[in-house]
C-alpha cells in the first residue's frame, strides 16, 4: 500500500513539475505578483486598503482588455480593435445610463454585451469571408468603431447611477476586498469557464496551435476562429462597461490605449503570440502587475511615464526568454 | 475476404490549379477487404487525388461514389464522417494539446485508441502527454491508432512507413493485414515497391493526371507498374547495368571539388557519400522526400548537418550560414526562384547582390565596375532585359538565369542546382541545360537534382539515386534511362526485376 502511495505521490509531484514546465506563466506569475506586492510594501509601508482599491480599479479594464485579446491570440489570430470596442461600450454605457435607475443600467449592460458580441462577430465574419489577414481586418474595424464611438459621444460626459458604479468602485465584503476584484473574477469565470470546459475551448486551442493539423483532424477551424472573435467582443464590452464604472463617465477615446497594453499583458502573461498556448489567469495577473508599475514609480518619486519604458522592457525580456526556451528545447 | 464489390469508386476526377492540370481523368476502385496501392512518379497526381478523396480540395469534375452513394466532401470533417480517414505524412496531431485532447478533437474513444496502440506495440503513452514532447515515430503510430479507432470504411495511408524504424513498420503491416481480414479497405501510398508488392492486393497507376492501369499484385507486377508509370514498354528492355559508385575515366584524373562522406541529418539523411570532380555534372535522382532537399540544404549551409564530412577542394566545410558555403565557392540555385531573388528590384541589383558580401570597405559601391560585371553576366546568359527594372515581371526561365548570373558575376567553384527547370518552358530549359554543360566545361563542378528523370541523360555525366536518405545507386548518365532510374528510385535492386514484364 505504501509503495502504491509513494508511486502516486511521485506521479503527483512529477505532474506538478510537468505542469510548471508547460505553464511557466501560471506557475511564475502569482509568485511574481507576490514579489511585486512585497516590494511595494517595502517602498511604501503605508500601502493600505485605499491603495489596494485604486490598484484594483486601475487593473480592471486592462485585465478585461487582456482577456479579450488572449482569446483571439490563443485561436491563432490577433484583434487590434479591442480598444475601440471598449470605447464604444464605454460611450454607450455613459450615454444610455446617465438618467435612470441601477436596474435600468443593468438592463442596458446586457444590451451593450450583445452589441459587443455583435462587433466581435463582424470581425470574425470579415476575417472568415474576406480571407484578408486578421491584422488588417481588425485594424480597419478598429478605426471604424473608433469613429462610431466619437459619433455616439463627441466629448467625455454622461454618467451612470451611483449604485451601478459601486459594482466596481465599492468594497462591500471587506475594505481589503475591492468590488473591482470580485467583479473581474466573476466576469472572467462566467465567460471563460464555460468555453474552456466545452468542446469549443478545445477547438480554439487546437486551431491556434496548428491550423492544418486541426483541420485534418476534422475541426471546423473557421468556426473556432469566429467564436474567438465573438468572445473577444464580449470581453471588450465588459471592459468598456468597467471603464464607465471606474471613471464614472463615458469618453470616446477611453479605450484606445487598451489595444496595445492588453497585448502587452497577454505576452507577459504567457500567451504565445503564435497561438495555442496560455489562458486567462496569466494575462489577468500581468494586467495587475502592469497597473502596479506606475503606482510604484510614484511611491519611488520617479516620473510615472517611465512606466511605459519598463512595460516595453518587460515585453522584450519575456519574448526573448520565450525564444530562448524554444531554441533550447529544439536543441535537446 | 476480397470480394469484387466496390466500396469506393472514383470516376473521371479532374482538378486544375490555375492553368496547371493536376488531374485530368483519374479513376480508382476500392473493393471491400483489400489493400490497394496508388502509384505514380513525381507529379503524376497522387497527392491531389488523395486530397480530393479526403475533402482538402474540391474536384473540378468527376464523381466519387462511396457505398453506392454519390458524395462530395467539402472538408476533412465530412470525409471523416463518411468513413474515409487518412493518415498523412506529417501527423495531423495538434502540438499544444495533450494526447487525450487530440483524441477528443477527432471524436474517438480513447479506450479504442489504446487498444490499437497496444496492437502497434506502443505502451509508454499517457493521456496527459503533450504531443509536442513525443518522438516523431510515436506520433505517426498515434495518428494511425486514432484513425483505426474511428473505424473507417476506408483507411488512407500516405507514406506511412517513411521515417518509421523497420520493426515498427513491420508492426504496421501486421495490423494492415488483420484490418483487411475484417473486410475493411486500405488505400496505400508508398514509394517503396517492396512494401507495395508484399502488402497490397492491387495497384492503380497514375501518369500525368490520368489512371493508366490497375495491376493485380502477382509476380512480375513490379515491372508492369514501372512500365505503366513510364508510359511505354521500354522498361522491359531497360538495361540493368549498375556501375560501381566510382569515377568515370574521363573525369577521373581531375581534382575533387566536393566530397561528401557519411552525411547524416535527422532521419532524412542516413549516411550519404559521393564525390564530385571539377568539370563534372553529377545528377541526383530521387522521388519526393527521399532526402534530396536536406542534402542540398546541408551543403549550401541552409541547414546544419548532424554528422559526416563535407570537403570542398579538400578543405572541410561545416557551414553555419549560407555565407560560409558561398565563401568556400559553393552556391545554391533553389527550385523556388523567389527564394533567391528580390522580386521588386532590378536585374542589375539582383545580380550584384551576392558580390556585396565580398565588400571589404563600407564606402560607396563602385558603380562602374559593378555595371560592367553585371552586364557581362547578363550578356553571357542572354537574359531578356525588356523588363529589367523588376525581376518579378520576368518569365520563370529568365528569373532562373538571373540567379545563375548572380553567381557568375561573383564567382564560384561548385554549383548546386536544385530542380532548376521546375515550371520553365522547354526552350529555356534547353538553354539552361546548355548553360550547365558550359559551366562544367569551364572547370566548375555541378551537383544537379532534377525531378524530371529524362533531364539526367541530357545534362549529367554521372547520376546517383537517393532512396530513404541513402545513395542506393550510382551509374554513368549514359546508362541512366528513365526505367533504371525509376526502378532504383523505388528501392528496387539494380537487376532485381530482370525478367521482362508480362
Amino acid at each position: 500500500m505504501t509503495a502504491i502511495d509513494t508511486a502516486r505521490e511521485a506521479t503527483h509531484a512529477s505532474r506538478m513539475l510537468r505542469f510548471a514546465r508547460r505553464n511557466p506563466a501560471l506557475a511564475g506569475m502569482p509568485a511574481l505578483l507576490v514579489a511585486a506586492m512585497l516590494f511595494t510594501l517595502l517602498i511604501h509601508p503605508s500601502f493600505g486598503s485605499f491603495e489596494l482599491q485604486s490598484l484594483a480599479l486601475a487593473a480592471l479594464p486592462l485585465a478585461l482588455a487582456a482577456c479579450a485579446q488572449a482569446v483571439v491570440v490563443i485561436s491563432g489570430g490577433i484583434d487590434l480593435s479591442v480598444g475601440s470596442m471598449m470605447s464604444v461600450a464605454n460611450v454607450l454605457a455613459g450615454s444610455l445610463m446617465s438618467h435612470g435607475s441601477t436596474t435600468a443600467a443593468l438592463g442596458w449592460s446586457a444590451a451593450i454585451l450583445v452589441a459587443g458580441a455583435a462587433q466581435g462577430l463582424m470581425n470574425g465574419l470579415l476575417v472568415k469571408i474576406s480571407r484578408i489577414p486578421d491584422v488588417v481586418v481588425t485594424l480597419t474595424t478598429g478605426f471604424i468603431l473608433g469613429g462610431v464611438a466619437l459619433l455616439i459621444m463627441e466629448r467625455p460626459g454622461g454618467g451612470a447611477p451611483a449604485g451601478f458604479l459601486d459594482l466596481a468602485a465599492g468594497s462591500w465584503i471587506s475594505e481589503w476586498l475591492p468590488n473591482a476584484a470580485v467583479f473581474l473574477a466573476v466576469v472572467v469565470c462566467a465567460i471563460w469557464i464555460p468555453v474552456v470546459r466545452s468542446r469549443l475551448g478545445l477547438l480554439i486551442y487546437a486551431t491556434g496551435s496548428d491550423r492544418v493539423a486541426a483541420f485534418r483532424s476534422g475541426v471546423d477551424t473557421d468556426f473556432a476562429r469566429l467564436m474567438a472573435y465573438v468572445i473577444s467582443g464580449l470581453f471588450s464590452a465588459c471592459g468598456g462597461i468597467a471603464l464607465t464604472m471606474t471613471t464614472g463617465i463615458g469618453a470616446p477615446l477611453s479605450g484606445t490605449i487598451y489595444t496595445l497594453s492588453g497585448l502587452a499583458a497577454i505576452v507577459i502573461g504567457g500567451v504565445s503570440l503564435s497561438g495555442g498556448k496560455g489562458g486567462m489567469t496569466g494575462p489577468v495577473i500581468a494586467a495587475i502587475l502592469l497597473s502596479l508599475i506606475p503606482a510604484d514609480l510614484i511611491f519611488l518619486n520617479i516620473d510615472p511615464n517611465y512606466g511605459q519604458v519598463i512595460q516595453g522592457t518587460l515585453i522584450v525580456i519575456v519574448v526573448m526568454a520565450g525564444g530562448f526556451a524554444v531554441s533550447w528545447q529544439g536543441r535537446k | 475476404m476480397v470480394n469484387n464489390e466496390a466500396v469506393l469508386s472514383v470516376r473521371d476526377i479532374a482538378k486544375n490549379f490555375g492553368s496547371v492540370r493536376a488531374l485530368s481523368s483519374a479513376h480508382l476502385e476500392i473493393r471491400a477487404g483489400e489493400v490497394h496501392a496508388v502509384m505514380g512518379a513525381n507529379g503524376a497526381g497522387k497527392s491531389t487525388l488523395v486530397k480530393i478523396l479526403t475533402g482538402v480540395f474540391a474536384a473540378d469534375g468527376g464523381t466519387v461514389t462511396l457505398n453506392g452513394k454519390s458524395r462530395t466532401f467539402r472538408s476533412p470533417a465530412e470525409a471523416r464522417a463518411a468513413g474515409i480517414v487518412s493518415v498523412y505524412q506529417d501527423p495531423a496531431l495538434v502540438p499544444d494539446l495533450t494526447v487525450a485532447q487530440n483524441m477528443r478533437l477527432a471524436r474517438v474513444q480513447f479506450t479504442e485508441v489504446r487498444h490499437w496502440l497496444g496492437e502497434l506495440g506502443v505502451r509508454q503513452l499517457h493521456d496527459g502527454d503533450m504531443i509536442r514532447e513525443l518522438p516523431y515515430a510515436t506520433l505517426r503510430l498515434l495518428d494511425l491508432a486514432r484513425a483505426l479507432a474511428s473505424n473507417p470504411v476506408i483507411l488512407l495511408l500516405d507514406e506511412i512507413t517513411a521515417a518509421l524504424p523497420a520493426d515498427l513498420a513491420a508492426q504496421v503491416f501486421k495490423i494492415m493485414r488483420t484490418w483487411r481480414e475484417s473486410g475493411k479497405s486500405v488505400i496505400f501510398i508508398s514509394h517503396r515497391m517492396a512494401e507495395v508488392s508484399s502488402l497490397c492486393d492491387r495497384a492503380t497507376v497514375l501518369r500525368d493526371g490520368r489512371t493508366v492501369g490497375v495491376v493485380e499484385m502477382t509476380s512480375g507486377a513490379d515491372e508492369q507498374i514501372v512500365s505503366l508509370m513510364l508510359g511505354t514498354e521500354i522498361a522491359a528492355h531497360a538495361k540493368s547495368a549498375g556501375g560501381p559508385l566510382g569515377d568515370l575515366s574521363s573525369v577521373g584524373d581531375r581534382k575533387v571539388a566536393l566530397a561528401v562522406t557519411d552525411l547524416h541529418y535527422g532521419h532524412a539523411l542516413c549516411g550519404v557519400s559521393f564525390t564530385l570532380r571539377r568539370g563534372e555534372v553529377l545528377g541526383v535522382s530521387a522521388l519526393e522526400g527521399q532526402g534530396q532537399q536536406e542534402l542540398f540544404d546541408c551543403i549550401a549551409g541552409v541547414r546544419r548537418y548532424a554528422s559526416g564530412t563535407i570537403r570542398v577542394n579538400e578543405a572541410p566545410l561545416r557551414p553555419r550560414h549560407p555565407a560560409d558555403a558561398i565563401r568556400a565557392g559553393v552556391v545554391l540555385i533553389p527550385a523556388n526562384r523567389v527564394e533567391a531573388l528580390l522580386p521588386q528590384r532590378s536585374i542589375a541589383e539582383n545580380v550584384a547582390l551576392a558580390g556585396f558580401g565580398k565588400l571589404s570597405s563600407w564606402g560607396p559601391i563602385a558603380m562602374a565596375s559593378e555595371r560592367e560585371r553585371v552586364a557581362t553576366a547578363v550578356q553571357r546568359l542572354r537574359i531578356d532585359t525588356r523588363a529589367e527594372s523588376e525581376v518579378k515581371r520576368l518569365s520563370g526561365g529568365n528569373q532562373q538565369k538571373v540567379v545563375i548570373a548572380r553567381w557568375l558575376a561573383s564567382g564560384f567553384g561548385t554549383l548546386l542546382c536544385f530542380d532548376p527547370t521546375r515550371g520553365i518552358d522547354i526552350g529555356t530549359k534547353r538553354q539552361i541545360y546548355a548553360l550547365v554543360r558550359e559551366l562544367a566545361a569551364a572547370g566548375n563542378a555541378v551537383l544537379l537534382f532534377t525531378s524530371e528523370m529524362p533531364e539526367i541523360a541530357l545534362t549529367c555525366d554521372r547520376v546517383i539515386v537517393l532512396y530513404a536518405g541513402k545513395v542506393v545507386r550510382g551509374m554513368p548518365a549514359t546508362e541512366a534511362d528513365e526505367a533504371s532510374l525509376l526502378r532504383a528510385a523505388h528501392g528496387l535492386a539494380a537487376g532485381g526485376g530482370g525478367q521482362p514484364a508480362q
